[in-house]
C-alpha cells in the first residue's frame, strides 16, 4: 500500500465526528417521534418508570425482605414486573438507538465527560450526586423530563408545565453554585 | 411475555434515543450549557418537539381520529411536581443529565452517565425509604383530573398553542442572542472531550 493509500485509510478510520443536528430539526424530529408514540400507544415517551422498576428489581436481588416490606417498591417488585413493562423495552430501545446514532456518526467515545473541567474523580462524584437528586425528584414529581416535561406538556397538561417551571428555575439557580465552577 | 409490548417499546425507544443522540443530548456538558445560558439546545429542541406533538394531537382530535379519553394526560399535584421538577433540574445542573438523557450518554460511551444511572437507582431507593413520611405531600396542591392549560385558563387549546408558538419564537430569538454573546453552543469536538 502506498503512503497515500495509508493516509487515506487512516483518515477514514479516524473520520471526524459528524456535528449534531441543528436544534430546530432535532426538535421537529423528536416531536414526530413523540406524536407517533401517542398515536401508537396512547401515551408518550418516558424513562423514570424504568428506573423505579429497576430499583425494585435490584432491591429484590440485594435485600428481598426489605424490598418486599417497602410500601413504595413492593407493588413493583413482582416477578416479571421489569421485563413485562413497555417502559423497560422503551429504555432498552433508547440505549440501542443512542448507540446506533453515536456509532454511525463517529461520536461513540468511552470517556468521563467533563473531566477536563472538574477532574475525573470530582466529575464522577458530581454525576452520582446529580443522579440521586434526579432519581428522588422524579419519584416526587411522578415523572421526569421525558415523561412529564416532554410528554405531559405535549398533551398541554398543566402538570407538564409545572414540572418544566421547577426544572428550569432550579437548574438555572443551582448551576450558579461555586461548587460547580472549575 | 407480550411480544407486542417488546416490539412497540423497542421501536419507540430506538427512534427516541436516535434523535436524542443526534440532538447532542448524550453530552452532559451540552445539557448543562443550557443552565449556564451558553447553549440553548435543551429549549430549542424540547419546545418545538412539544409543539409539533401538541399541534398534531389537537389536529387529530379535531378530525376525530384520536379520542381525547384514549390519551394519557397527567393530573397536576402542584407542590410535589414543582419541587420534584426542581430536583430533576438541580440533578442536571450538578450531574449533567436527566433520566432519559443519561441512558443516551451511557449508550455513547460516557462513564459519567453510567454513574448518574447508578445515582438514579440510589435516589429512587432513598425516596422509597422516605415514602411513608412523604405520602401526604404527594397530593399537595392537587388539581382537577387531567387538567390542561386550556381548562385552567378557560380558553381553547388552539389559543394556548398560538401563545406557545409565540413564546417559542421569543425564546429562539433571545436564546440565539445569548449564544452569540457567549462562547456559543457546545460543539461535537468539545462533547467528545477535545478542546474547541
Amino acid at each position: 500500500m502506498s503512503d497515500q493509500h495509508l493516509g487515506a485509510y487512516a483518515a477514514h478510520s479516524h473520520a471526524a465526528p459528524r456535528p449534531f443536528w441543528p436544534p430546530l430539526a432535532a426538535g421537529i424530529a423528536l416531536g414526530l417521534v413523540l406524536l407517533a408514540t401517542f398515536i401508537f400507544t396512547g401515551h408518550g415517551l418516558g424513562a423514570t418508570g424504568f428506573f423505579t422498576l429497576a430499583a425494585a428489581w435490584v432491591g429484590m436481588q440485594a435485600a428481598p425482605a426489605a424490598t418486599a416490606a417497602n410500601e413504595y417498591l413492593s407493588p413493583m417488585a413482582g416477578a416479571g414486573a421489569l421485563s413485562g413493562s413497555w417502559i423497560t423495552w422503551q429504555v432498552v430501545g433508547v440505549i440501542l438507538g443512542g448507540f446506533l446514532a453515536a456509532a454511525t456518526a463517529g461520536r461513540f467515545h468511552v470517556q468521563v465527560e467533563g473531566s477536563r473541567k472538574y477532574g475525573a474523580a470530582r466529575r464522577l462524584v458530581l454525576a452520582l450526586a446529580g443522579g440521586m437528586l434526579a432519581g428522588f425528584g422524579a419519584r416526587l414529581a411522578t415523572g421526569c423530563t421525558s415523561g412529564l416535561g416532554l410528554s405531559g406538556s405535549a398533551t398541554l397538561a398543566v402538570a407538564g408545565f409545572v414540572f418544566l417551571g421547577g426544572f428550569f428555575a432550579a437548574g438555572l439557580l443551582v448551576s450558579r453554585l461555586p461548587l460547580l465552577r472549575k | 411475555m407480550d411480544t407486542g409490548i417488546i416490539v412497540s417499546g423497542l421501536l419507540c425507544g430506538v427512534l427516541f434515543g436516535y434523535v436524542l443522540e443526534n440532538a447532542g443530548f448524550g453530552s452532559g456538558c451540552k445539557l448543562q450549557g443550557q443552565f449556564q445560558l451558553r447553549d440553548w439546545s435543551v429549549f430549542k429542541v424540547m419546545f418545538p418537539a412539544v409543539l409539533v406533538a401538541a399541534i398534531g394531537l389537537e389536529a387529530l382530535r379535531a378530525l376525530g381520529w384520536v379520542q381525547p379519553e384514549s390519551l394519557y394526560i397527567p393530573t397536576t399535584a402542584l407542590w410535589p411536581m414543582l419541587l420534584g421538577g426542581g430536583l430533576v433540574g438541580a440533578g442536571m445542573a450538578v450531574g449533567g443529565y436527566c433520566p432519559g438523557t443519561s441512558a443516551v450518554g451511557f449508550a455513547s460511551g460516557r462513564i459519567d452517565a453510567l454513574v448518574f444511572l447508578v445515582g438514579l437507582v440510589a435516589g429512587t431507593w432513598v425516596f422509597a425509604l422516605a415514602f411513608p413520611g412523604l405520602e401526604d405531600f404527594m397530593s399537595a396542591g392537587q388539581g382537577p383530573d387531567r387538567q390542561t392549560l386550556g381548562d385552567l385558563l378557560g380558553v381553547s387549546n388552539w389559543v394556548v398553542l398560538a401563545a406557545l408558538v409565540a413564546a417559542a419564537a421569543g425564546g429562539f430569538f433571545f436564546g440565539g442572542r445569548m449564544e452569540r454573546a457567549g462562547p456559543g453552543p457546545v460543539t461535537v469536538d468539545e462533547a467528545l472531550g477535545g478542546e474547541r
